[in-house]
């Protein structure tokens, strides 16, 4: 079962199909996280869309009510936890290795386990679509909207096994690239001397183990609420739905840093790169990327101030987030220092990288408006905390994965995205991402709340939601002309050679797209920058000496994720057969993986 | 080769017998100091520290941190602490200790 | 588990598949942080049904006895594995093994009793938060008895050789890990009951 799927000579449709299944390649697997997650990122942004029409005019009644609370709850959920994240994932696997110097990851068959469990994950969450029953209690699900008092039907029961399935997923991921990052390093690649976006996935990951318990604790609570009765979220026994906002926001705020900071990691490596200088204040990056990582838990009940945890608390809390003000914005000086006195090239991924630090500057501020805790309780629940995390996350995170995908696509694939498509997209998207959620601040301080389907023209808000609506729309256009550049550049088919930016790091010093076993020889590292350094690397073979022996396939990986899914599917139907079935599958699948003859 | 070396670094039975051995006594002493009613005023702490003499007896010895590598220390003790963090920040917000 | 893996070079010269094992461990920290801090936070604050006065110090004392004791046979265990001695390797795991069923052994009858007694997942809060911790516990000893009765299995097909004593070493790691979960929740639950 090991290589029967590589070797064949010219594989057929099935054979093909059945070698990405098998597939333990970290590169194999980020493109599947890639394309994966960018299907999800359309839906994402389609949902979207529908809500911005909805919302053009005041007393629109283009979608229900009911829908409208579906539509809201999937656009969040799935932009955080199917698009931005998986997004993201789809960096750490292909560009991770590469940048240590590795062949591989750590863990190769979790690996692919990590990615069959995220995509059977989203497509049991958005399967909901095809029952009606689509989650509707909004991407953070506060109690007790979602009990069986007020969400009788089944569409909390996919978001609370959605997100479980998809918690399992990230933790095996962030276990795997933790590891990876220390344990496979190149020799000489000390941790000082990693590439920025590496440190930013060591820090991501360890948010990631260590957040993701938390909600999944939480989510069992509302699980058995929901099919046992018991009592964790039930005001009638004595409990209390602060529990819930209080567990979720333990893991959603360490999450928010889960989104941007591997967002800031690539725009770490496109502005040295684009500038023709050094990153400014290399390890002061790392250490406020650290900072962030443990100040990231003391600051999750700025989120609940509406509350009224009382004067000790909103204090205690809304000094903590201003104080995590401080690595964010060191971050941002950096970045602007590295500009300062370079050679400066303004290509596509330069051009989303500028646009996230002018951006996330945005949502930054409107972050430390909310740190206040007396102005946040003007915000909280009002279109201005929706400009904001737009800002941080549309602003923020995707342009700096655009930035990446911009930057890493002709390692990826061998040949380069068009300039002046690249150079459209950016702009439309910048332009229109500006005009959908700069309005948004004013909309919330009129007294527009969010979350509601429609609103009176009285509010005197029309002609600010119409532009906001073209806003979007531009966006989506946007996106269409980045699925252009893709078809047009594989057409047009521009080599890229291995390192087209002339950049300083380690995934250049091989061939775009490289071999299977990455490194033709494990690299000696001798500096931070190899590839710009004046003592030079040793040069890595074009030919390996001998025969390099790479681990084959396994669908065991899948088969233990299919058991999973099986598994969630009898939770939710509340049918034990089902589950039993599912549980047999998932111990058959892990005894087998542990068993089979799998050579590293 | 340094894990072998590790192995072999590993306590004798008879340290961890010795281990066992206090780990009961603390275990009795916890079960004497809950039926003393004399105690019952301090018994918080007094519990709280001999289960942490447990907690930390059975990880530095039976899980071998105290001879391993200062990373494996490091990855299971941020996390805790982490943990501990949350605990007591979540009893202070809900009232745990005015009540 | 491959055996080509453990002379696999790495950067820290750590072996990685016991690197991930404490990264995971340290993620249970926080699932169990969770649990714990929830039965912390609604003690006392439930508003019918029995009390922690159903708690059965004496019998609960033995269980924590056994599991203790478990924890020192896996230790046992995995010295005897490393030393190659085939005989009290199978002795031992299947003591730590046999230790952690009559653990598991005391909570269902603890469990059934409170039942009986009125206790129960739904009657209040106390019912919730007991049964979801403790329950979460026990799964996890269920889950440990399952691989030490794996590791025996191994060890009767002769397959479990020093060279393999790092798959002991993990097992002990989590079953050490249950174990010390444990020592909170006997302090935190029952010793510490309001």
């Amino acid at each position: 079962m090991a290589t029967a799927a590589l070797t064949v000579d010219a594989p057929g449709f099935g054979s093909r199909v059945w070698s990405w299944i098998t597939t333990t390649d970290h590169k194999r697997i980020g493109i599947l996280y890639g394309v994966t997650a960018f299907v999800f990122f359309l839906l994402g942004g389609l949902e979207a869309l529908v809500i911005r029409a909805q919302l053009a005019q005041s007393s629109a009644d283009l979608v229900s009510a009911d829908f409208y609370n579906q539509l809201f709850t999937m656009h969040g959920t799935t932009m955080v936890f199917l698009a931005i994240m998986p997004l993201s994932a789809a960096f750490f696997n292909y560009i991770v290795p590469l940048q240590i110097g590795a062949r591989d990851v750590a863990f190769p068959r979790l690996n692919a386990f990590s990615y069959w469990v995220f995509l059977l994950g989203g497509l049991l969450m958005n399967a909901s679509f095809f029952f009606g029953a689509a989650p509707n209690g909004g991407w953070f699900g506060y109690a007790n909207l979602t009990s069986t008092q007020y969400s009788p039907g089944l569409n909390i029961d996919f978001w609370v096994l959605g997100l479980q399935i998809l918690g399992v997923a990230s933790i095996a991921a962030g276990i795997n690239f933790l590891v990876t990052i220390i344990n496979l390093r190149a020799p000489g690649m000390r941790m000082m001397r990693l590439p920025v976006f590496t440190w930013m996935t060591l820090v991501t990951q360890f948010i990631v183990v260590t957040a993701f318990p938390v909600i999944t604790v939480a989510l069992v609570f509302l699980m058995f609420d929901r099919t046992f009765g018991t009592t964790f979220y039930s005001v009638a026994a004595g409990g209390d739905v602060l529990l819930w906002q209080h567990l979720f926001w333990l893991f959603g705020h360490p999450e928010v840093y889960i989104l941007i900071l591997p967002a800031m990691g690539m725009v770490s490596e496109v502005i040295p790169t684009f500038s023709r200088k050094p990153l400014f204040g290399y390890a002061v990056i790392v250490y406020s990327g650290l900072l962030i990582a443990i100040l990231g838990w003391g600051v999750w009940a700025h989120h609940m101030f509406a509350v009224g945890m009382g004067p000790v608390a909103d204090a205690v809390f809304s000094s903590t987030t201003m104080l995590i003000a401080i690595p964010t914005g060191v971050k941002i000086f950096n970045w602007l220092a590295t500009m300062w006195g370079g050679k400066l090239s303004l290509k596509t991924p330069m051009l989303f990288s500028l646009g996230f630090i002018a951006m996330f500057v945005v949502g930054g501020l409107s972050g430390v408006m909310h740190s206040s805790a007396a102005a946040d309780l003007q915000q909280t629940d009002s279109y201005f905390v929706v400009a904001h995390i737009h800002y941080v996350l549309y602003g923020g995170a995707i342009q700096g994965i655009f930035s990446g995908i911009y930057y890493w696509w002709p390692k990826m694939t061998g040949w380069m995205l068009n300039e002046r498509l690249g150079k459209t997209h950016f702009w439309l998207s910048f332009i229109g991402l500006n005009l959908a959620f700069f309005p948004m601040h004013f909309i919330g301080l009129l007294g527009m709340p969010r979350r509601i389907y429609t609103y009176d023209a009285v509010l005197g808000v029309d002609a600010m939601n119409f532009m906001s609506t073209v806003g979007a729309f531009i966006i989506g256009l946007s996106t269409i002309v980045f699925v252009v550049n893709v078809w047009y550049s594989r057409r047009e088919r521009i080599e890229a050679g291995m390192d087209p930016w002339g950049a300083a790091t380690l995934e250049w010093s091989i061939p775009s797209p490289p071999p299977n076993y990455n490194f033709t020889a494990i690299p000696e590292v001798v500096s931070r920058l190899p590839q710009w350094s004046d003592t030079e690397m040793k040069a890595i073979p074009t030919e390996p000496e001998g025969e390099i022996h790479m681990p084959g396939g396994s669908y065991w990986p899948a088969v233990s994720a299919v058991g999973i899914l099986v598994l969630a599917v009898g939770a939710l139907l509340e049918s034990l057969a089902f589950a039993l079935g599912g549980a047999v599958v998932l111990v058959v699948g892990i005894y087998a993986w542990a068993f089979e003859p799998f050579e590293m | 080769m340094t894990e072998r070396a590790q192995q072999q670094s590993h306590p004798s039975t008879a340290t961890y017998l010795i281990i066992a051995a206090i780990l009961t006594i603390i275990t009795l002493v916890e079960i004497g100091v809950f039926y003393v009613p004399a105690l019952q005023r301090v018994l918080a702490p007094i519990l709280l520290l001999l289960s942490g003499a447990k907690f930390i007896l059975v990880v530095m010895f039976y899980m071998h941190l105290k001879q391993d590598h200062k990373l494996f220390a490091a990855i299971f003790t941020i996390p805790l602490l982490i943990a501990i963090g949350v605990a007591i920040a979540l009893m202070a917000l809900f009232g745990v200790f005015v009540r | 588990m491959s055996e080509a893996a453990v002379a696999h070079h790495t950067s820290t010269g750590l072996d990685s598949r016991k690197m991930a094992f404490w990264t995971f461990i340290g993620s249970e920290c926080l699932l169990f942080g969770s649990l714990i801090s929830t039965y912390l936070v609604y003690q006392g604050r439930s508003v019918s049904g029995p009390t922690t006065d159903i708690l059965n110090i004496p019998l609960t004392s033995i269980s924590t006895f056994v599991l203790l004791m478990s924890s020192l046979a896996m230790v046992l265990a995995l010295a005897a594995v490393t030393r190659g001695d085939a005989l009290w390797s199978r002795v031992w795991l299947a003591t730590t093994a046999l230790l952690g069923s009559g653990f598991l052994g005391f909570q269902a009858y603890e469990f059934t009793h409170f039942v009986h007694e009125g206790l129960t997942l739904q009657t209040s809060l106390f019912g919730s938060t007991f049964f979801v911790l403790t329950g979460f516990h026990g799964g996890h000893v269920f889950v440990g008895v399952l691989w030490l009765l794996t590791l025996l299995v191994r060890s009767f097909q002769r397959k479990l050789g020093p060279d393999k004593s790092l798959q002991v070493e993990l097992a002990g790691l989590y079953w050490h890990f249950v174990d010390v979960v444990w020592i909170v929740i006997f302090t935190v639950v029952y010793l510490l009951r309001q």
